[in-house]
């Protein structure tokens, strides 16, 4: 299964922190150096993997893809396959490029959540359940119209609404 | 008129980004990147905190910007900063109405909380609620956020609905509660067990999305029992070939691949269920085939599927087409520029190799490529393969490689295993006690504090028996060779604990064995390890005991040594210090300087090392002295049991006392040990009052004991020759696991040459130079740019392949006629047969190679030569070995039993010599005197027995190269 994955800029800020196995978020931070560490070490050239017994258990292996100023870390176990986690986070990127058009960091950090509600369309539980990016950007698109329709009663404070709804 | 105000802007800013980020939130993240420094940040954030934390608990933010305010909040704990005091919130958000609220609750709440966390029992309720809600995006986010925080109590809280689910119309809702079944059962088995079938039953859903989703969880099922899940390799296959077909919606391609992931997914299953059954197997070539033929090697998701292909041939039952198909395929990853896909083939070629070793030595050239790749992590795939292929023929090269590479890296972690590893290797394949140590020297040296201590003991336990053989010349050159090189590092500074503990041990015991260095300078040289070691108590204590040693030795020679200055304040400072053992050490040292030659010689004879002490746990030898104690009207003693509740004093000085000396207080004051009682009294003074102690050795009793258990774990020199009393953990551990004797096969082989007529040793060696010569003049062919250096290290790495293969045809002629299949087959078959060979010379006992259901090769080797030759010497013990296998294995027993019992030297179960264990640190010291180094001929025979055995025992679990033909 997958347990993270992780985007991080090449300043070593977290973008986006999600673990499909619970790490206490003490932790997280020193996951996301160690992490950071391995990756700034390696050259270009190299090939995408990396395994990570040392930072997240036996077995473990690292996927990452370096693009513009982000690096795409993906962390999963023996029952994936490397070369297809390469695919996975390219679906990733083709979906955040359609979504915000020529994605940048900026985009990423402003709408983090956007990235959690399009990750929870590819991921689940640490299974991958969609690997179109076609399909998980009509999903996506399908929420936000579904949440336009229904915030327009939102805009009353919490107070009142709390009183009405007594 | 506050409200309205604020409302406007709320609707100026929604206005700014589709997701309605404010200004403020903007302006956080700016400045966050515009921040110097790490402080200045910090100070920031705790800002922002201070702010959430106030707007939070205010009731009259609008609820729209309670969404804004709780993402601040995941980004402020995203960057490292604690929240917790937001978590209420996230829970509260998740009760309210709107989706667009609920759903950043939910993600919230599954990024903040886990399982365990007090507040999950809250949202627990409004999952359940949630999951029956009309709005499909809903059931989502539950089933989302239900995958994260239903922990094992609250499952049967929610799992009616999400089976429930599992009819969903929506094809989306479906999928999600599939994954959130799995999700359950991975938390609980115990808790879904029954509601396995429905995967089964979503297995044939009209949506392929939801069957691909399917098989996440059916692949963990399978995992955990293979045998219940047969009866869907059929059905497996025929998705397999639909897909690969394109019968699926073209939705389902990526990068015109019909649906990889489900492709790659169900080649995993199928490795799992056909592995080692023909006929499931059987179903499974013809789409594997086809797969192959279609496989796309451009792209990446196309080597995926390949490669997946690849694992799946390897894992199911042999198949030499498909074998074939997944060679040509691992050639290319190899021969391919791009590094991920020359480590997949490295991968897969460690695989394949499994089957067949021969595949191997086409690659030699990629293989050494990757070896001297920058690419960090194509070098540790490249020593794994190299690891997987080690053979003694090869060992010295990769060994040292892998050193040199372990020399030079920072990562613990890595640099740990890797130096297990080396160890492992050269246990298993050293071709020469002299290249083990040298091996080990360097791996201590640059590793030693990462390394097992039992390695380190089983280092000193090699130096010391040597060769097992009645060769002391050569035995003794090794000692002194070992010297020599220890002399030479103890100067260097930061060598590892365990390194100085072995050179201490070995400057002791075998510094001045050769002559060639006088006591003083090696007792020097100890002095400068213990006081250039302030902290290490372990390495001082060592230093001290091959300290009393040397003046032992030097006092039993007759020549008479002066204390060194620094050897006396080393002395002097040691007795009284505030370990009680190192205080012990310094006063046995000049307790000893006092006696004379005799008793020196008898409490710390030379090279002794290796010698068994005997205990008599019954003190038998102090009857006459007891029953001159009744006669002169002493109490008589009364076992424990029989005494009621009052506990005299005079019990301890009973035999039990050794066991209630453990528990209880001692009264007595120990006395001062009579150095004219030479040593008995002394050694155990510890434990039992003198005065209850007269040494009554009886040759002839320890004598017959001394052949039956011979391999017994002879106590460490120090603390059993000077037993007065000594680091405990030591003794046993010293001589740990006999595992490093794996090396000694070397020795054995010399003499099975000789009697089996060359079919293993002497045909290895022949065969391997020919191979290597036709491997050399292969590769001239290839062209001529390829460097030479390259070419050798080529040769002895695989050069050695195919002279092993040629053997193990051979073998497999010689040996048995029973493999008539294909000649694939024979050969990859025909790999167990020279372990076989090397292994029934040895006969160990059939438990621990498990050979018992083996047909062990037809024709045995029609006399043991080992056997033929302790029938010379001593009947007595050589007719048990000749009668065969059981029948020796039997007469062994013991021996071995006594090997592996001194890790657990309470174990009552491993027969007659191991109570004594127990004792051994009570009154070892009684025995020495008797225990006499004797250089018997059946002896050493016996313990080269035993050394054979050793070395064939599956500790060191070969890297299964022949798991899956034995199994």
């Amino acid at each position: 299964m997958i347990q993270a994955v992780m985007v991080i800029s090449t300043q070593a800020k977290p973008r986006l922190l999600k673990f499909y196995n619970f790490q206490p978020p003490e932790k997280h931070q020193d996951l996301v150096r160690s992490v950071f560490q391995l990756l700034s070490a390696r050259p270009d050239s190299v090939s995408n993997f990396v395994e990570v017994d040392s930072i997240f258990g036996p077995g473990t292996k690292m996927v990452y893809k370096h693009l513009a100023t982000l690096y795409f870390v993906f962390v999963f176990d023996s029952s994936e396959n490397e070369l297809a986690m390469l695919d996975l986070i390219q679906v990733f990127v083709e979906t955040l490029d359609r979504c915000f058009k020529n994605v940048c960091e900026l985009d990423i950090v402003f709408n983090f959540n956007k990235l959690h509600t399009i990750l929870d369309e590819m991921i689940l539980g640490g299974q991958v359940i969609e690997t179109s990016s076609e399909q998980i950007m009509k999903s996506v698109e399908e929420i936000a119209r579904l949440e336009k329709q229904s915030s327009t009663t939102s805009l009353i404070p919490k107070s009142i609404s709390e009183r009405f709804s007594r | 008129m506050e409200q309205l105000r604020t409302i406007g802007r709320e609707l100026a800013m929604g206005s700014q980004g589709g997701w309605g980020q404010s200004k403020e939130f903007l302006d956080l993240v700016k400045s966050i990147g515009e921040a110097r420094s790490k402080a200045e940040e910090d100070r920031i954030i705790a800002r922002e905190l201070e702010h959430l934390k106030r707007r939070l608990a205010d009731p009259d933010v609008p609820r729209r910007k309670m969404k804004e305010l709780l993402l601040r909040l995941v980004y402020a704990e995203m960057l490292g900063h604690d929240a917790s005091f937001g978590h209420i919130h996230a829970v509260k958000m998740t009760h309210d109405e709107s989706l667009p609220l609920k759903r950043t609750g939910y993600l919230a709440v599954a990024l903040f909380l886990d399982e365990r966390h007090d507040l999950v029992i809250l949202v627990v309720n409004t999952i359940q609620k949630d999951l029956r809600s009309d709005n499909y995006l809903v059931v989502c986010a539950a089933l989302t956020a239900a995958c994260r925080l239903i922990g094992e109590e609250a499952i049967p809280a929610v799992l009616p609905q999400v089976v429930e689910l599992l009819a969903h119309p929506k094809e989306a809702v479906r999928k999600k509660a599939v994954m959130a079944l799995h999700r359950f059962y991975q938390r609980s088995p115990s808790s879904v067990s029954h509601l396995v079938s429905n995967f089964r039953k979503r297995l044939c859903d009209n949506d392929p999305g939801v069957m691909g989703a399917t098989l996440c969880p059916l692949y963990d099922l399978i995992l955990e029992e293979p045998n219940a899940y047969k009866d869907l390799v059929v059905s497996f296959v025929n998705i397999l070939k639909q897909v690969a077909e394109r019968r699926l919606p073209t939705s389902y391609d990526y990068h015109q691949m019909p649906a990889p992931f489900i492709q790659i997914k169900l080649l995993k299953i199928l490795a799992v269920l056909g592995s080692g059954d023909k006929q499931a197997s059987g179903h499974m070539y013809t789409v594997l085939g086809d797969i192959f033929r279609k496989g796309d090697t451009a792209s990446n998701i196309g080597n995926a599927i390949l490669y997946e292909c690849i694992c799946c041939i390897s894992s199911i039952f042999p198949n030499p087409k498909m074998l074939e198909a997944a060679a040509e395929t691992t050639s290319k990853f190899l021969k391919s520029d791009s590094h991920n896909l020359k480590y997949m083939g490295i991968d897969a070629l460690g695989r394949l190799i499994k089957i067949n070793p021969d595949i191997a030595e086409e690659h030699q050239l990629a293989v050494i490529d990757c070896l001297e790749d920058p690419d960090d992590t194509l070098k540790r795939k490249t020593f794994e393969l190299l690891y997987k292929m080690t053979k003694s023929t090869n060992v010295e090269v990769i060994v040292d490689r892998m050193i040199e590479y372990m020399i030079n890296i920072t990562d613990h972690h890595y640099k740990t295993e890797i130096a297990s590893r080396c160890v492992e290797l050269a246990e298993q394949f050293a071709p020469s006690n002299q290249w083990f140590i040298q091996t080990m020297n360097k791996v201590f040296e640059h590793a030693g504090d990462l390394v097992n201590i039992r390695v380190a003991h089983n280092l000193m336990r090699l130096i010391a028996e040597g060769f097992g053989e009645e060769d002391e010349g050569a035995d003794s050159q090794l000692r002194s060779s070992a010297v020599d090189s220890y002399l030479r590092i103890v100067g260097e500074p930061k060598l590892p604990s365990s390194f100085l503990q072995i050179i201490c041990w070995v400057l002791g015991e075998y510094g001045t064995a050769d002559g060639k260095y006088s006591a003083s300078y090696i007792i020097g040289k100890l002095c400068d390890v213990a006081e250039a070691h302030l902290t290490d108590d372990t390495v001082k204590a060592y230093a001290i005991s091959g300290i009393l040693k040397i003046f032992a030795f030097e006092i039993a020679l007759g020549r008479k040594i002066d204390m060194l200055p620094e050897c006396q304040t080393l002395v002097d400072e040691l007795s009284a210090s505030h370990s009680t053992d190192l205080q012990q050490r310094a006063y046995e040292l000049q307790a000893l300087l006092g006696l004379d030659k005799r008793a020196v010689e008898s409490a710390m004879p030379a090279d002794a090392s290796c010698e068994d002490i005997e205990v008599d746990r019954n003190l038998s030898f102090l009857n006459s002295y007891v029953q001159q104690a009744l006669e002169n009207g002493a109490a008589p003693y009364i076992p424990e049991s029989e005494r009621s509740g009052v506990i005299s004093v005079g019990s301890y000085k009973s035999q039990e006392q050794q066991e209630t000396s453990a528990h209880t207080l001692r009264f007595e004051a120990y006395e001062m040990p009579k150095p004219s009682l030479a040593l008995a009294t002394s050694q155990v003074s510890m434990s039992t009052p003198p005065t209850d102690l007269v040494p009554v050795p009886d040759p002839g009793y320890y004598k017959e004991d001394h052949q039956t258990s011979r391999s017994q774990p002879s106590g460490d020199a120090i603390s059993g020759e000077f037993g007065v009393k000594l680091r405990l953990d030591g003794v046993q551990k010293k001589w740990g696991r006999p595992t490093y004797s794996s090396s000694t096969p070397s020795s054995s082989a010399s003499s099975q040459q000789a009697t089996n007529g060359g079919s293993y040793s002497d045909g290895g060696g022949s065969t391997s130079s020919q191979a290597r010569e036709s491997s050399y003049g292969s590769k001239r062919q290839q062209g001529t740019e390829i460097s030479a250096e390259k070419q050798r290290l080529a040769a002895s790495l695989f050069g050695s392949a195919a002279a092993k293969a040629d053997r193990k045809a051979q073998a497999s002629r010689k040996a048995s006629k029973e493999n008539a299949s294909a000649e694939k087959a024979t050969a990859s078959s025909a790999a167990p047969q020279p372990v076989k060979e090397q292994v029934i010379p040895a006969v160990p006992p059939p438990d621990l190679l498990d050979l018992g259901d083996e047909p062990v090769s037809s024709s045995p080797p029609s006399a043991d030569p080992f056997s033929q030759l302790e029938g010379l010497l001593g009947p007595a013990s050589a007719t048990p070995v000749v009668s065969g296998a059981p029948a020796t294995s039997t007469s062994k027993a013991p021996d071995l039993m006594s090997i592996f019992s001194d890790d657990v030297p309470t174990g009552a179960t491993s027969g007659s010599t191991d109570p004594a264990l127990g004792d051994v640190n009570l009154i070892k010291g009684a025995t020495t005197a008797a225990a006499k180094k004797g250089p018997s001929l059946q002896d050493a025979l016996q313990k080269d027995a035993t050394a054979r055995q050793v070395g064939v025992t599956p500790t060191g679990n070969n890297p299964n190269l022949f798991k899956d033909l034995l199994g």
